[in-house]
């Protein structure tokens, strides 16, 4: 068995191990065993074995659809993470820091305080869907801006695009706090909340308005591989390989800053994933985007789980927002990189 | 066969290539030279496809180069660049299989595995195959990107190889061999165009020389009749000696001292 295939396997059993406890922990706690059997049960097994009533609903209302919403905005942010370095052709581009997480989140923000004054009566689910499309404008809006100040002659400028990323985020969130300033009480608190980030809005109708714009590019971004990896020899090169260089870029900034994009209006801005992730696979597996791809996304869907499990119990019973988690974590590895290659960063 | 018809190529209100027509065949080795901002890199990507001529047109096989669409002309025409940033850590391997990606959808066949190892070992790769790309010297690197273009044409005839300046940060061993294996291609009946700044280099193994001066064809034939003391003075503004190698009865050019005021 070679090393790609024992991450796959590793990562999906770590997955599913840590989806388990997940379900299980919380104000109610739930033996792994039981949670077996209750999700056992949907699929017709273990029907002669009895398990708790007040368990099983925990698990369906609450604690089910928070670990699901975990997996899919993981999943995003991992993969999307890998296709925005892969197009900007730099390790470092990451939503959060490059202003696409900023400006889903001022989207976000300008729909939630219109909602309630131009959108009232709108069903929830279609305003999740309202909110999903606005952040993945947002997103796109920002990604494009950010590409094309760093872009010269046909390479992208890492220094730009980094300035480009602090002038975007630093753009969005004066706006953001302009817009606040609209808000009611209850507004405001939604809107804190997006700022660091949280699964604690899971509910069904959240994880069934993010799946479609999760689901997308969790199927097509992988079948681009090929394409990124040509894509990191330069779009010159690429073009002379016989890419179509221009359709992929649209492509993977569509896929990429879709899922970026609905991640964000149902989480909130949850950093350093799109980072932490695809570098730590490609230090395992190295750097062919055939196979950092499907793996950031599992391994995305695995941070995330565990980090939602650690910001639940750290200074439990209250919640600390997973933003502020991964970012603890990613930050440190984000300055690592710095210095490691201070000298053969490319500006 | 590429024909390169009048081609002009203006950036603004200079032009910087201007008119020039040349055409090359199957078998033959063509360097092209000339000072600093004579048009040499923008008369290659005119050839390459990259740039659209303002005036003119290049035909690869009696076909006009822009109505090839990118993947087709991928499968007849390799360009080595003057320059290859490259951020991400792939391998030797990765990057020379990259050549192949024109050639296959998802996964490599046995051919094109067997491939890479040839190109790998003629560039003289395969020592570091394995190992990073980013941790390489800058003459490594270039043979690299050699071996993957070499790739990417290897099993095409009369494939068109477009190099522009390949020897630039190469040691005399590989500058010697890079020629070598542009000339041996040729015998394959490859048409290779390059850009080279060392004369002698160029006369040693280039079928035709094509003197560049200011944008403009200066002159074009056999090294015999290009290299001489008056064509090198007028292009590059040096006083030389020719003399011909009494053993392979080819020209080499000594260059004369620069006085600098002082």
């Amino acid at each position: 068995m070679n090393k790609k295939t024992g991450l796959y396997i590793l990562l999906i059993v770590a997955l599913l191990i840590s989806a388990g406890l997940s379900m299980g922990l919380g104000a109610v706690q739930i033996p792994l065993k039981e949670v077996v059997v209750i999700l056992g049960k949907k699929i017709g097994l273990f029907s002669e074995l009895p398990v708790s009533t007040q368990h099983e609903g925990v698990l369906n209302i609450v604690r089910i659809p928070r670990v699901i919403l975990g997996l899919l905005v993981g999943a995003a942010l991992g993969i999307s993470g890998t296709a925005v370095q892969g197009i900007f052709r730099n390790p470092l581009a990451e939503p959060g820091l490059i202003g696409i997480s900023a400006g889903a989140s001022l989207m976000a923000v300008i729909i939630i305080v219109l909602e309630a004054t131009l959108l009232v009566g709108l069903s929830n689910i279609t305003g999740y869907y309202i909110m999903a499309f606005g952040a993945f404008a947002g997103a796109g809006l920002a990604a494009l801006i950010v590409y094309q100040i760093s872009r010269t002659d046909g390479k992208s400028n890492v220094a730009t695009m980094l300035l480009a990323g602090i002038a975007i985020n630093a753009l969005a969130g004066a706006l953001t706090g302009l817009i606040t300033y609209a808000a009611d009480d209850q507004q405001l608190r939604n809107i804190t909340f997006w700022m660091l980030g949280s699964l604690a809005g899971a509910t069904w109708e959240t994880v069934i308005s993010l799946l479609p714009f999760v689901l997308i590019p969790l199927v097509l971004l992988p079948g681009m591989g090929k394409a990124l990896n040509a894509f990191s020899l330069g779009e010159i090169q690429a073009a002379q390989l016989g890419l179509k260089v221009n359709v992929v870029k649209r492509n993977v900034v569509i896929l990429a800053t879709m899922a970026v994009g609905a991640a964000v209006a149902v989480s909130g801005i949850i950093g350093f994933i799109g980072l932490l992730v695809p570098h730590t696979i490609r230090l395992v597996i190295g750097v062919d985007n055939k196979h950092v791809l499907p793996a950031s996304a599992l391994f995305g869907a695995l941070m995330l789980t565990i980090s939602d499990m650690i910001c639940r119990i750290i200074i439990a019973p209250i919640e600390l927002p997973i933003g502020v988690i991964t970012a603890l974590m990613g930050t440190p590895l984000f300055l690592y990189i710095l210095v490691k290659d201070k000298k053969k960063l490319v500006i | 066969m590429l024909i390169a018809d009048s081609l002009t190529f203006e950036a603004g209100r200079r032009a910087l290539v201007k008119d020039v027509s040349f055409s090359i065949r199957p078998g033959e080795l063509l360097l092209i030279l000339g000072a600093n901002g004579a048009g040499k890199s923008t008369l290659l990507k005119m050839l390459s496809g990259e740039k659209i001529p303002s005036k003119g047109v290049v035909k690869l096989h009696n076909k006009e180069i822009q109505q090839y669409s990118p993947s087709l002309l991928a499968l007849k025409r390799g360009v080595m660049n003057q320059q290859n940033v490259i951020n991400m850590a792939f391998t030797v391997t990765e990057i020379v299989m990259m050549g192949r990606y024109p050639h296959y959808k998802s996964n490599p066949s046995i051919n094109d595995t067997e491939i890479i190892q040839q190109v790998m070992e003629l560039t003289g790769v395969k020592d570091f195959s394995e190992r990073s790309y980013l941790t390489l010297s800058g003459g490594e690197q270039q043979r690299v990107q050699l071996a993957r273009v070499l790739a990417q044409i290897w099993d095409v005839s009369n494939a068109l190889l477009l190099m522009d300046e390949p020897v630039a940060s190469l040691d005399l061993q590989y500058q010697q061999q890079t020629l070598a294996i542009a000339k041996m291609l040729t015998k394959r009946g490859f048409m290779v165009i390059s850009i080279l700044h060392d004369i002698n280099l160029a006369a040693q193994y280039g079928d035709r020389i094509l003197l560049l001066k200011n944008g403009r064809k200066w002159y074009d034939g056999a090294p015999a009749e290009v290299l001489s003391s008056k064509n090198i003075y007028e292009v590059f503004e040096i006083d030389s000696d020719v003399y011909t190698n009494p053993r392979t009865l080819k020209h080499f050019f000594i260059p004369k001292d620069v006085k600098i005021a002082t």
